[in-house]
């Protein structure tokens, strides 16, 4: 039970701010105040998102729905994509690594302190310009890719896309500062004895997560201002029928930053899987050398296919074949990580807390989401089934059913960290259930739905009757779905009042950030367990078990 | 008639080869992503079943991996998946134009525009709009254009759907095995209108399609009723013929800006589906197409009601 002091090298002394009163918040560049602004933030624009998916579900409710305009649904679905995506998904991930990274590494705070408030309050203005688009009566309504020509001035002569550009070059701008700051602390200052094949492998995905971000946002930025110069300088990158412009062109630069996107939201989901499931079935991670590479994997094969959102473009065949092997291939990594993730939890002792709910149901929904998702990197059934429901079905199947889910694990999980106090499970146990209802009821049908020729993005639909009462499924499941959210932020707020005590570690977890207290202190620790594997706490509480004592172990026996 | 929606279009109800060489390949990949499923959540809820915690005394056994069951599932998956690649590549071959020979005369003009579809007849000068006539029986191949923005071309039981981009023509096959009405639309978004840009196409027999391409080259019917002439002088008179054609009314027939309206009385359907084709609705949308078709070009010219007869007379005149 031997405790080693820090290294002092290792642990920049963050400022303090003390004093100020809720005024703290706004100068704060303490690591994980900023991570718990950025998960309210994302929580706050998840609201909005959530009643523009109920918006559009109610129009789609019946035929002939009148309760949008056309322009109006345009909007709407545009700005819940761009919302979901950008102000939601991204951003609480950043933010829970922001919290979390920094104390599952042992270190005081992140590399850049400063950087990081930085990054946050540009992401924080690049919401609010978004959605001050409203004020010019206008808001963007290309869809959340934006495709070219129909978001050039010619076809959206309103505003609106303008500030939508504006506003992702900013979100861009922070969530790029926020990648360059977690990669450098995760990098410079992991605890002495924590080498890489000791780091936890929510640190392992937001590493990789947070490479994907330099190469993916920095194409999309540049190509974001390409359209702007299209738009207000009568430039021509994309504009077809003017000397060398491309409507083509938009696509490629919006899918090498598209395709890699669906992994930065995917792979810090991947990562909470990768510290909830082993925790709660009382193992450590199967195959923890394979979840790591098969993470690796996933990064570098992310910016190889991005073509297969364009088969329907009328490229070549050699172009089209190559991008379908490429999107095959990523299925094998991300199998790789639901087989380690299954057998973790065999022959193990599960304790069924909400947050393993959650991850068991993240597993089959994901597997839902990755076999559809093979079905579109076969070219000919893409041919078919991209751009119609079967597409959006697919979409929330790896996005909600996969990368929400295993947040909502992820929250369960580490709530009592940063609150002090734990989460109501009997709430936990109808939220999930709820959830799983209510969302496999709004997007399964979406599968049959386009299936049958339902295009996706209509405001409407004719008045077929396997389709009013398809979608009239999916818009109950949705509001359902809105019931479990409710019930979720109902559970936040009265758990963070009235939640029972957690102490330290309630989950009798094995990584550094249940070495301190609940909440941490702004210096994080005190003292630091030795590191000797990826499991510290449990070498420490259970000696004579002690992963690091392993090989010794087994050429004893 | 006021039934235009009988049957949804779908793509597992192929009617034509390539539709069902893709919906063979659909069902292949369909089981076997079943068993995967079927095998993963069964393992899964078998786990949270027999593993639960009960209370047990110290540790279940604390295994960190496998290396032969880790390459087992690599290697299988690897395995599928290269089965599936060369079934992709077959069926790719299978569906596209150039493994099959061009069918003379047949060759289809397809050029989306925002939000309507002009289909052009070549070997003859007939143009439609928003319905396509094909023989049954032989492939055929369209040459696909935009006029603006992205549209996709989408018939799902007759074949593939592929995007209409300006700048870039594509070509693409479809088929219709038997006679009857295929339903399809826009499957890219493209604006406020992108719900209302269906396409029908009517498969006919070789010697209907043939006798019905020889009415179509046909000019419009001459008016035979003075509301029928008075009808074609509006028409015109006011701006309808600088965006819309109507061959045999005298104008001369210029840039493409809206649908041609010769022989529109042979249509099922106005506004690219949203209403039946007749006098009744034609007179509606005439008085006032934003509250048929939200966000359509054509303008309101606020037309009296002698007006609207006149035009819808002469309009839906049949040969």
């Amino acid at each position: 039970m031997r405790q080693e002091p820090i290294a002092p090298h290792a642990l920049p002394f963050p400022p303090l701010t003390r004093g100020w009163g809720w005024l703290a918040w706004f100068s704060t560049t303490d690591h994980k105040k900023i991570g718990i602004l950025y998960m309210v933030t994302s929580l706050f624009f998840f609201g909005v998102g959530g009643i523009e998916a109920l918006l559009i579900r109610i129009q789609l409710a019946a035929p002939d729905g009148k309760v949008l305009t056309p322009q109006e649904y345009d909007a709407i679905f545009t700005m819940h994509g761009t919302t979901m995506i950008f102000l939601v998904v991204m951003p609480i991930f950043i933010g829970l690594a922001n919290y979390l990274v920094p104390l599952m590494i042992g270190a005081r705070d992140v590399a850049f302190p400063r950087l990081n408030a930085l990054g946050y309050w540009v992401f924080v203005l690049g919401g609010i310009v978004l959605y001050l688009a409203l004020f010019t009566g206008s808001l963007a309504n290309a869809g959340w890719f934006s495709y070219a020509p129909l978001s050039e001035a010619a076809y959206s002569s309103r505003p609106g896309v303008d500030y939508w550009i504006v506003g992702l070059i900013e979100t861009g701008v922070g969530t790029i500062a926020a990648a360059v700051n977690l990669l450098a602390t995760i990098v410079r200052y992991r605890a002495p004895g924590m080498t890489w094949r000791r780091m936890p492998l929510f640190v392992w995905m937001m590493m990789i997560t947070s490479l994907i971000i330099l190469y993916a946002l920095t194409p999309l930025n540049a190509g974001l201002i390409m359209l702007l110069g299209d738009r207000l300088l009568h430039m021509h990158f994309f504009r077809a029928n003017v000397s060398g412009g491309s409507a083509i062109l938009w696509q490629h630069i919006f899918w090498f930053f598209g395709h890699p996107e669906v992994y930065i939201m995917a792979l810090p989901a991947f990562g909470i899987m990768s510290e909830v499931v082993p925790v709660f079935s009382r193992k450590p991670i199967f195959g923890y050398t394979f979840v790591a590479g098969s993470g690796i994997a996933i990064g570098l094969l992310s910016f190889a296919v991005w073509v297969h959102h364009m088969f329907a473009v009328g490229l070549s065949t050699p172009m089209n074949a190559a991008f379908s092997a490429a999107s095959m291939l990523i299925a094998v990594p991300t199998g790789v990580k639901i087989f380690n993730w299954s057998t973790t939890m065999f022959r193990g002792r599960l304790r069924m807390t909400s947050s393993m709910y959650f991850a068991a149901a993240m597993i089959i929904q994901f597997v839902i989401g990755g076999i559809t998702g093979v079905m579109f990197a076969s070219v000919p059934i893409d041919w078919q089934l991209t751009d119609s429901y079967f597409v959006v079905a697919h979409m929330h199947y790896v996005l909600f059913g996969g990368s929400m889910f295993g947040l909502w694990a992820g929250v369960y999980y580490w709530f009592p960290k940063i609150t002090g106090r734990m989460m109501s499970e009997r709430l936990g146990r109808w939220h999930f259930w709820l959830a799983v209802i209510g969302f496999n009821m709004t997007f399964f049908v979406q599968h049959i739905l386009g299936l049958l020729g339902m295009p996706r993005r209509v405001y409407t639909y004719p008045g077929l009757p396997d389709y009013a009462a398809l979608n009239l499924i999916s818009t109950i499941g949705a509001f359902i779905l809105g019931i479990a959210v409710l019930l979720f932020l109902w559970n936040l707020v009265s758990s963070f009042r009235h939640g029972e005590e957690a102490g330290d570690n309630p989950w009798d977890a094995w990584t550094l950030e249940w070495a301190t207290t609940s909440p941490p202190p702004e210096h994080n620790f005190e003292k630091l367990p030795p590191v000797r594997s990826a499991r510290p706490l449990f070498d420490l509480n259970h000696p004579e078990y002690a992963d690091h004592a392993r090989s010794s172990r087994e050429a004893k026996a | 008639m006021h039934n235009l929606y009988s049957t949804v279009a779908s793509v597992l109800s192929p009617a034509s080869p390539y539709a069902a060489d893709i919906g063979r390949l659909f069902w292949i990949t369909f089981w076997i992503s079943m068993v995967i499923l079927v095998a993963v959540s069964a393992f899964v809820i078998f786990n949270l079943i027999r593993y639960r915690d009960r209370g047990q005394e110290g540790l279940p056994p604390q295994t960190h991996g496998n290396m032969v069951v880790e390459v087992t599932w690599t290697a299988i998956p690897l395995a599928i998946l290269v089965v599936l690649f060369v079934l992709t590549m077959q069926t790719m071959a299978a569906v596209s134009p150039s493994s099959h020979p061009k069918a003379d005369p047949v060759n289809l003009d397809v050029i989306a525009h925002q939000w309507w579809w002009e289909f052009r007849y070549p070997g003859s000068d007939v143009v439609t709009a928003n319905e396509l006539h094909i023989p049954v029986g032989t492939p055929i191949h369209i040459e696909l254009t935009s006029a603006d923005v992205i549209h996709d071309f989408w018939v799902p039981e007759l074949g593939r759907k592929m995007d209409a981009v300006p700048g870039h023509p594509n070509t693409m096959l479809i088929q219709a095995d038997k006679p009857g009405v295929y339903l399809g639309a826009c499957a890219e978004y493209c604006g406020a209108g992108h719900a209302w840009m269906r396409i029908r196409v009517i498969a006919q027999t070789e010697s209907d399609y043939q006798n019905w391409l020889k009415a179509q080259a046909q000019p419009h019917p001459a008016p035979k009723t003075s509301l029928q002439a008075v009808g074609m002088g509006l028409f015109n008179g006011l701006t309808c013929s600088s965006c819309h054609v109507v061959k045999g009314s005298g104008q001369p027939e210029g840039h493409v800006v809206g649908p041609d309206l010769t022989h529109l009385a042979d249509r099922q359907t106005l506004a690219a589906g949203v209403v039946p084709n007749t006098p009744a609705e034609l007179k509606k949308w005439l008085a006032d197409p934003h509250s048929i078709k939200p966000g359509v070009y054509m303008p309101n010219l606020h037309l009296t009601s002698q007006q609207l007869d006149a035009l819808v007379a002469y309009l839906e005149e049949q040969p």
